[in-house]
């Protein structure tokens, strides 16, 4: 085995089980913590199932997004969206046979790749020339943005610049998966993309990508408006009571 | 104070994102709380000799009571939809009032002790040393917001930074840096019972004088009684309601309501307040502790029912926690909770807002009204923050936006609404709410409602609007103070129950 196999073999079984655990312990923290008042943003759903459509709605919509900034829902949409078709079409490297869906998004992939490059580079236009949110940046704000569009960019190359044994890729990726790592190829732009996804997976349960499973979490999204009709207590409140 | 010391921005015709002014509102901090005010609610009267220690170890206590907290901590991606939404940004341009940033003022000393990141690299991700500057502008940052959550609603995570502010006030006040308008009122509420300190002879001797002027006025003998056992109603409204200007006039129109309607009712001097500020100093046990004076109350007088006046963050409170705090609701399964909600009726809602109490009987046909006493009304209304995010009336989401509006619709012929963008949800703050109304914090609340009032202007102009109803306490005491550096009149402003007062049909029903 090469010392670039080798390499990045370990760096992916590193990364993944830090974004595992970390965002797993992120989570079952965020699950543990008491919420001691309903505090929904209203108008608010007053069912479970009118909560979990907000949350859809949230997530596949970004509907809070929408009212506030169009400019902005449009480049995370951009950037979002392809970054989802992008993410759905690399499942063939991970699945034999392909499955027939991921196989249909195939050709789409190019197309997302080039949207989620124009969302990184207007969101980024953004940051660096309107004084309000240049004030609110922080350098670790420029350089997620840098890591992503260098993600996208050595991603892409791949296809349009330097065609990349894609088989071999596979082949490296099922090994892996099986705990039998197999010969990666040795590949300029291949090497850069597979690093910085990796810092992107460690970097993950730290920052700000945080946003992911906080959607879920937060307490103006995720509760119901029922407080006339059923009583909320946490467990630290009730203690209050018996004193 | 006399005459205008400070003056008010130009109002635009098309309201445009100020370019940042940095450090624009720096000096607009409210007074200390001085210690005996502190240790009355069991603060440190002065800054304490450890505070950095302290208030780190307050902040760890927060983070670990209150997921809100921890995730808005966690999940702001920096992307600064927020951040035109505040209308104290939008008044002063002071970027530390952009929501995003206010955030900010304690995230990064969260991510300095609380994150791996903050802890490894402090100046690639914004984090910083909790420092004497960063309390002092904590203190300065924080009691500039009104607690309004406008910023939540755009928020694509629902980032409320009301809560952010609450959680910033309490480590503040668990060091000693307390707020003097806030904390001298919760003192109060505790010794006499109410914000403005009104004891209870004054209050009789108030409510006597009211009906006796009703009585010249309408030759009827509407009835405002203190406490008496039985009465099926308990009316909980702000103390702002007993005596002060336009605020009485709703309570006129609750009176008046009660009579036409034949619903015994009661005041309470126990609970001579619906206000609790509590919630805006975001201590939980202060904030129960001003809430169990209404349970207390409710149980004495026996009441069948407890019905809310016109007062916005009162409303939240009494609407979203109330059934928390003390048990005023439905659904409990806890004896502390049983024990009242057994002595409530059910058939009605628990806690019930007097529009949905108005809304109700004006539905059933129980109300009659002169519309044309309203003629000379020129009505738009201003949806109070608290009531608009923070809570809802009748059955369906969005209650709360409609039913004032349909009582409004039901006694004044003449209604017209503000620009869509700064009603319902997304209604600009009155500029005074969350604990800021007081002299010294002038030159914000002016600023502050800048949004409010170029939003007024246009129908005004455009419509001849000559009165403007509010359901909050705060909402109308700020307003009739603050829009005269605008030109407008101060009589310009209302409340919903003052335009039911004015044309509901008496005796004759
Ligand atoms: S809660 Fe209201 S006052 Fe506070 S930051 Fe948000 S918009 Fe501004
Ligand atoms: S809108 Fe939300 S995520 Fe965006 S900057 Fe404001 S608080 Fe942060």
């Amino acid at each position: 085995m090469s010392a670039a196999t080798l390499f990045f073999a370990v760096l992916f079984y590193l990364a993944t089980a830090v974004l595992l655990i970390g965002l797993g312990r992120k989570i079952a923290d965020y699950a543990r913590t008491p919420a001691p008042l309903l505090i929904p943003t209203t108008p608010a759903p007053t069912t479970t199932g009118g909560v979990v459509l907000r949350l859809l709605r949230e997530l596949t919509l970004f509907e809070s997004l929408f009212k506030s900034n169009l400019w902005l829902w449009v480049l995370g949409m951009l950037f979002h969206v392809g970054l989802a078709l992008v993410l759905a079409r690399h499942l063939r490297y991970f699945s034999e046979p392909v499955w027939a869906w991921v196989a249909v998004i195939q050709p789409f992939g190019i197309y997302a790749g080039l949207a989620m490059l124009a969302g990184l580079a207007g969101l980024w236009a953004r940051r660096l020339l309107i004084e309000r949110i240049r004030y609110i940046s922080t350098p670790s704000d420029h350089l997620m943005l840098l890591l992503l569009m260098g993600i996208t960019a050595s991603g892409l190359m791949m296809k349009f610049v330097s065609h990349t044994d894609i088989v071999a890729v596979k082949v490296f990726f099922l090994g892996l998966l099986r705990f039998n790592p197999q010969p990666l190829p040795v590949d300029a732009p291949l090497y850069v993309h597979l690093t910085l996804v990796a810092v992107l997976m460690l970097v993950f349960p730290i920052s700000k990508l945080l946003h992911a499973p906080g959607l879920f979490f937060s307490p103006t999204r995720n509760q119901r408006d029922n407080p006339r009709e059923a009583r909320h207590l946490a467990p630290w409140a009730a203690k209050l009571e018996v004193k | 104070m006399a005459g205008p010391e400070f003056t008010a921005p130009v109002l635009r015709e098309y309201p445009v994102i100020p370019i940042l002014q940095r450090g624009a509102m720096a000096a607009a901090t409210p007074y200390l709380a001085n210690e005996k005010i502190q240790e009355a609610l069991g603060f440190p009267g002065k800054l304490v000799d450890d505070w950095h220690d302290k208030a780190i170890a307050k902040m760890g206590d927060l983070l670990g009571k209150y997921r809100s907290l921890k995730v808005f901590l966690d999940t702001c991606v920096h992307c600064g939809a927020c951040s035109d939404k505040c209308h104290y940004f939008l008044g002063s341009g002071d970027p530390k009032n952009m929501p995003v940033a206010r955030q900010d003022l304690l995230r990064s000393v969260y991510r300095r002790h609380f994150t791996l990141a903050g802890k490894m690299f402090p100046q690639l991700v914004g984090a910083r040393e909790l420092t004497r500057e960063v309390l002092d502008e904590w203190y300065t940052y924080y009691n500039q917001c009104s607690e309004c959550r406008r910023c939540s609603v755009f928020c694509p995570y629902g980032i409320d930074t009301a809560e952010v502010t609450m959680a910033a006030r309490e480590i503040l006040d668990s060091v000693g840096l307390g707020q003097k308008y806030s904390n001298e009122i919760i003192g109060k509420v505790h010794k006499i019972g109410n914000n403005l300190g009104l004891p209870g002879p004054a209050l009789e001797n108030t409510l006597e004088g009211l009906e006796e002027d009703i009585k010249e006025d309408t030759g009827i003998d509407v009835r405002y009684p203190l406490d008496v056992h039985g009465a099926e109603v308990l009316l909980v409204t702000p103390s702002a309601d007993f005596f002060a200007e336009p605020h009485i006039e709703s309570l006129i129109g609750y009176g008046k309501v009660f009579h036409a309607a034949g619903i015994s009712w009661t005041l309470s001097s126990k609970a001579s307040e619906a206000g609790n500020f509590g919630m805006f100093i975001g201590n939980y046990e202060q904030l129960r502790k001003v809430a169990l004076r209404v349970r207390e109350a409710a149980q004495e007088l026996g009441v069948k029912r407890i019905v809310v006046g016109e007062c916005g963050h009162a409303w939240r409170i009494a609407y979203s926690f109330w059934n928390t705090l003390t048990g005023i609701g439905a659904g409990a399964n806890d004896p502390f909770a049983i024990q009242l909600q057994s002595q409530l009726d059910h058939r009605h809602k628990q806690p019930m807002h007097i529009c949905e109490l108005t809304w109700d009987l004006i539905q059933r046909g129980a109300l009659s009204f002169d519309k044309e006493a309203n003629d000379h009304r020129i009505i738009t209304f201003h949806d109070s923050c608290n009531v608009a995010r923070a809570t809802r009336m009748g059955n369906t989401p969005g209650g709360q936006f409609e039913i004032p509006r349909h009582i409004i619709k039901a006694v004044a012929n003449h209604y017209v609404e503000m620009a869509p963008g700064t009603t319902h949800e997304q209604t600009f703050c009155c500029g005074g709410g969350g604990g800021i109304l007081t002299d010294e914090m002038l030159d914000l609340r002016i600023k502050g409602t800048l949004p409010r009032m170029e939003a007024l202007k246009q129908v005004v102009d455009s419509d001849g609007v000559n009165f403007m109803v509010t359901i909050c306490a705060i909402c109308k005491a700020q307003f009739t103070k603050v829009v005269p550096y605008y030109g407008f009149k101060m009589s310009m402003i209302g409340g919903v129950h003052q335009l039911v007062s004015t044309a509901i049909k008496l005796g004759d029903k």
